[in-house]
């Protein structure tokens, strides 16, 4: 990829979305995740790099508190959307979720027809009134996530019996039908071919004009492509975060260098 | 030589073969056990079986025939006087046979060679004689019975040294085949393989076999019950009122109307509450909790179904009584199908939730997560994903629970009575299928008559009853799994 293209992108002089300080995670002994601090921007597509293991899941799963799920989860920092602590006591995590849509890094669609399953968010949040409404969002979400000429004609058939990389793209029409502000993607594309790659990212581009998007990926090709901005997370620590033009023309941090000229990771 | 002694030399000649056959398999290649095709005691094995399997087969089918073909034998020789003179050709050969089994342990206990117990019939004393080994044969003064015994025992003893002999040959022969075929190239561990097989493939055509079994010998005697008693009666009446003296009417329906609302009871009172106390411990409790109120339910489960019953009679039923029957006009009877219902149906709570929970438990996290992620609550989680994710497995265990309801007979007995009623009254006592099977086939009366042949007519209803319920669980599963995999 041309560097000088990078390096001009427009970056949107946005304001922050969501911002974390001091973030730690502990999974019982481990200490999986050591003070880290993110700005993610509003209208910004963000690109979380790094290792295996390093973190990047863990960071994610902060940010809509899916770590609460894991019993042996310890939390601890600040998280700020939209300047409001989501680890405070009276935020509903439920609703938090509502609004920090995720798809995961293994696609899990749910054991109903492929229509219920991109239904199921406005569902149960209430977003339409009525069914013909609801076909519109099912249709827009699954055009979105470049699967509904796969998928039209057989909308009622179940969603597990997709193939791994239609199923990815159902989780991602899925995410995207409950109107999150935040979208939380954690390697959406490594199950997917080429074309469907692209048309992710296609996805990707539109999406983060009307919300940010925070996409954690192994190919600095895709973080090169999509993203504003890069994170990049080594041995739990966030080593280098800067507009991805920079990150990867002109990384400050020697093991930023390494791993994005592969020679560590 | 005695089936046990017979028994161990097989065994051992087999041990040998093992040891022989590996030894063999090793020599055959200087020791360098590379040079096989399969492991050195894999030759070992195929020797063992070949030397073991094909002899103790021999052995059990013999033993399982011997009788018959000896009946056969001494059958034919028994003069056409003597079978009419002692009330038929069964009762002669059952005491042919106890007389023969009567010489066989006297002749244990003193010694005598076969001349001598020949010379027994002519001893006036042979009846006590006989008596003194526990059997009392009041025939063996017969000389035509006695006569038929004596062949009896001689043909079992020709038969038993023929089969010695054919068994000892059997295991030699194998031993030898399967010893002098070792090489090299032989497929010593393919060869195990299929005998493998072949064993679990016969163990499952024992279980499906004895299922015929039980079956044939229900329809058997439903058959001889449908000859003497007329089968639109027992299908289409409403009364059930059997009569020592005959002239009973034995309708099905209000036994079986007893077993429905019985089983409705139970599993109304089951599965709501198995089935919630499994969400709560598998979706909301807490590891700690969970590890105490799991074993605790369990427990439940281990309690016979007699105290139960006993709880039932002294608790439960008092109870319905005086608070509900009672003041609502229904009864004054404290056996009543709902006492048994509610108890049985606190029976059937750890099977439900014992179950739901193993299912629930197996749906994975990556479903729970997914919905969390969209926004979902923890119920709307389990309404909308979990559930349905572990239907199939939930309908099974309802029909588990079901099964056993309908099968329970204590609980019945101490908790609803004994009085067969169509009646939609719940505190009013009523009864069950098995229920009744018990009592007819302990009842005073002549096997060989209608109120106790029912039975296994009852008996034959219930199994289809069951099975009805267990292909429309087969259906209701597979359709669900269509859909939701
Ligand atoms: N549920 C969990 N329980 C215990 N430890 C966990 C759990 N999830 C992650 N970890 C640990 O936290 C660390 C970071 O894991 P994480 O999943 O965030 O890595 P990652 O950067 O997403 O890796 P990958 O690129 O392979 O997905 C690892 O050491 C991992 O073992
Ligand atoms: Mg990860």
């Amino acid at each position: 990829m041309n560097v000088m293209q990078i390096a001009e992108r427009a970056t949107a002089t946005a304001t922050a979305k969501m911002t974390a300080r001091g973030v730690q995670v502990h999974y019982g002994e481990n200490h999986a995740l050591k003070d880290v601090d993110v700005d993610i921007l509003a209208g910004t597509v963000t690109a979380f790099i790094g290792p295996s293991g390093c973190g990047k899941s863990t960071f994610l799963r902060c940010l809509n508190r899916m770590n609460d799920t894991v019993a042996s989860a310890r939390v601890t920092g600040e998280i700020r959307l939209d300047g409001e602590d989501i680890y405070d006591r009276r935020v509903d995590p439920v609703t938090l979720r509502a609004r920090v849509g995720m798809v995961f890094q293994k696609p899990n669609p749910f054991p109903k027809s492929i229509y219920e399953n991109v239904a199921y968010g406005p569902r149960i949040h209430g977003l339409t009134r009525n069914r013909a409404e609801l076909d519109q969002v099912v249709e827009t979400s699954l055009r979105k996530a470049a699967l509904w000429n796969e998928v039209k004609d057989r909308l009622q058939a179940p969603g597990t019996g997709l193939s791994g990389g239609q199923q990815q793209r159902l989780c991602i029409a899925r995410a995207i039908a409950t109107a999150p502000e935040v979208l939380l993607m954690d390697e959406p594309c490594s199950a997917l071919d080429p074309i469907a790659t692209a048309q992710v990212e296609e996805l990707i581009d539109e999406l983060h004009t009307q919300f940010s998007v925070v996409i954690v990926t192994h190919s600095m090709q895709q973080a090169a492509r999509v993203s504003q901005r890069t994170a990049f997370f080594h041995l739990g620590h966030l080593v280098e975060y800067g507009e991805t033009g920079q990150i990867f023309t002109n990384p400050r941090d020697p093991r930023t260098e390494s791993y994005i000229t592969g020679r560590i990771g | 030589m005695g089936i046990g002694l017979l028994i161990l030399i097989v065994l051992g000649l087999a041990g040998c073969g093992f040891l022989l056959g590996r030894q063999r398999a090793l020599s055959l290649v200087e020791g360098d056990a590379r040079r096989l095709h399969s492991l050195p005691s894999y030759y070992g094995w195929s020797v063992l079986l070949f030397t073991a399997v094909p002899a103790l087969l021999l052995t059990a089918a013999w033993l399982f025939l011997q009788p018959t073909v000896v009946a056969h034998r001494v059958a034919a020789s028994i003069p056409e006087a003597t079978v009419t003179a002692r009330g038929g050709l069964d009762l002669v050969m059952t005491d042919i046979r106890r007389i023969s089994e009567g010489l066989d342990l006297i002749a244990r206990r003193e010694g005598l060679d076969t001349k001598a117990v020949a010379a027994l019939g002519t001893d006036t004393a042979l009846k006590e004689r006989l008596g003194a080994v526990g059997v009392a044969a009041g025939a063996g003064s017969d000389p035509a019975v006695f006569d038929a015994a004596l062949a009896w025992r001689e043909t079992s003893a020709g038969l038993h040294r023929a089969m010695t002999i054919a068994v000892l040959l059997l295991a030699a022969a194998g031993f030898l085949f399967a010893f002098l075929r070792i090489s090299p190239a032989l497929r010593a561990r393919n060869l195990v393989e299929q005998f493998v097989l072949v064993l679990l493939i016969s163990c499952s055509l024992i279980a499906v076999a004895t299922t015929f079994g039980i079956i044939a010998s229900l329809v058997a005697e439903s058959w001889s019950f449908f000859r003497i008693y007329p089968a639109s009666e027992f299908f289409l009446s409403t009364v059930w009122n059997p009569k020592f003296g005959g002239g009973s009417q034995l309708g099905l329906w209000p036994l079986v109307w007893g077993t429905i609302y019985v089983s409705l009871i139970a599993l109304a009172v089951a599965v709501p509450i198995g089935l919630l106390a499994a969400i709560y411990l598998s979706e909301y409790a807490t590891p700690r909790l969970r590890a105490t109120v799991k074993p605790l339910l369990e427990i439940l489960a281990g309690i016979p179904s007699i105290v139960y019953g006993l709880f039932a009679l002294i608790t439960v039923g008092p109870i319905l009584r005086d608070w509900f029957a009672m003041p609502m006009g229904l009864g004054a009877s404290s056996s009543s199908v709902m006492t048994a219902g509610v108890v049985m149906g606190i029976m059937l709570i750890p099977y439900v939730s014992s179950l739901s929970d193993d299912i629930i438990n197996a749906v994975p996290q990556a479903m729970r997560d997914g919905s969390f992620g969209l926004g979902a609550t923890q119920s709307e989680t389990v309404k909308r994903v979990v559930l349905p994710a572990a239907l199939p497995g939930i309908v099974g265990a309802v029909l588990l629970a079901a099964s056993r309801a309908i099968g329970e007979t204590m609980i019945v007995v101490m908790g609803a009575g004994a009085a067969a009623k169509l009646s939609l009254n719940p505190f009013e006592a009523m009864t069950t299928v098995t229920v009744k099977i018990v009592s007819q086939l302990t009842g005073d009366t002549e096997f060989a008559s209608p109120e106790t042949l029912v039975a296994f007519a009852l008996g034959l209803t219930l199994f289809c009853f069951t099975l009805a319920l267990n292909v429309a669980a087969l259906v209701i599963v597979r359709k669900y799994r269509e859909q939701y995999e």
